[in-house]
């Protein structure tokens, strides 16, 4: 189904947040943050989170920063 | 000592972890500034990405780890009260810590806070046991709101972002600083040269933040540690107790046996 992931149009057949990360290939010990449609996602629920057409999901890491 | 939300520390200078020329230039200017508190941010990555672990964020995190400071993430980019909100608690869980430095923008040209959202953000944040460091104005009515909202600091800017025109209205930051006697107060934003940093301290301000001023500076590792020794010396002029500066010129030396003086 079509989602966005991190800004632009995306294909997945994950049917939860959990499966898109394991999908795309982020490692298991990945430090990353997760949001669907402008919430936060903790990484306890990411595997109840179900994914539907259209969401918009955020993977983020730890970056520089003034 | 300088306390923040009840850690006390002796660095009085924080550190921003952008824009340095490599990554080993950014580890040795935090090291030669003596900056206890460096700020991070959250930023889109892919999956691909995690394999060049120096850009990576992986490779990042490993490099500020290493360091052993403490972690300031900020909600840069956020032009909304929900961005804020959303990236904060993904700064909390990402990096272990309820600090975080809370940007909410209204202008991309000047990178103001947006006074509105950043009250009621930190609203939000402080409820959900957060500890805020607002990135604010000089605006006093801002302020109230902010500390009432549960913020236990400020932290007024100096100039617009990485526009190192140092402190654009000292009146203002003077008049903050005598409104909020027992305040923590943080200069933040704008900071071009050590004499910027050393008149905030001067001026009574407990600590000062910067990043542009010493990554984009020719040697940033020499600048770093030219901005710890202005930071120490502008705090120890405070305590030093300054002149107050006269209209006119006061003679140094002693006026009685001045040779060659007549009095008619």
């Amino acid at each position: 189904m079509n989602i966005r992931l991190n800004g632009a149009p995306a294909q997945t057949g994950a049917t939860t947040l959990e499966e898109l990360i394991a999908m795309l290939g982020y490692h298991e010990d990945a430090k990353i943050a997760t949001a669907v449609n402008g919430d936060f996602v903790p990484t306890a629920k990411r595997a109840e989170q179900k994914l539907i057409a259209n969401d918009d999901v955020e993977i983020l890491a730890p970056r520089q920063g003034g | 000592m300088v306390e923040f939300y009840g850690q006390k520390l002796g660095s009085r200078l924080l550190m921003g972890t952008a824009m340095y020329p490599s990554p080993e230039l950014l580890q040795k200017a935090v090291k030669a500034s003596k900056a206890q508190i460096v700020t991070v941010s959250l930023r889109r990555e892919a999956a691909r990405q995690q394999s060049a672990q120096q850009q990576s964020g992986q490779g990042f995190w490993e490099l500020i780890r290493e360091l052993g400071v403490r972690v300031l993430p900020n909600t840069a980019g956020c032009k909304s009260v929900k961005e804020a909100i959303t990236t904060a608690q993904m700064a909390r869980e990402m990096f272990e810590t309820a600090w975080i430095k809370l940007e909410v923008i209204a202008n991309d040209d000047t990178l103001q806070p947006d006074l509105f959202g950043l009250v009621e953000a930190a609203q939000i944040l402080s409820k959900d046991g957060f500890e805020v460091f607002p990135y604010t104005t000089e605006d006093l009515g801002a302020a109230d709101r902010l500390l009432e909202a549960g913020c236990k600091l400020l932290m007024p800017w100096g100039a617009p972002i990485g526009s190192a025109r140092g402190l654009n209205n000292p009146y203002a930051l003077e008049t903050m600083r005598n409104y909020f006697p027992d305040i923590p107060l943080v200069v933040d934003a704008g900071i071009g040269a050590p004499s910027h940093a050393a008149k905030a301290m001067e001026m009574g301000y407990d600590a000062v933040l910067l990043n542009t001023a010493i990554a984009k500076a020719g040697d940033p590792v020499i600048m770093a540690k030219a901005f710890a020794q202005a930071i120490d010396a502008g705090r120890a002029a405070f305590k030093a107790g300054l002149m107050e500066p006269r209209n006119m010129a006061s003679p140094s030396t002693p006026v009685a046996g001045t040779p060659f003086f007549k009095l008619d």
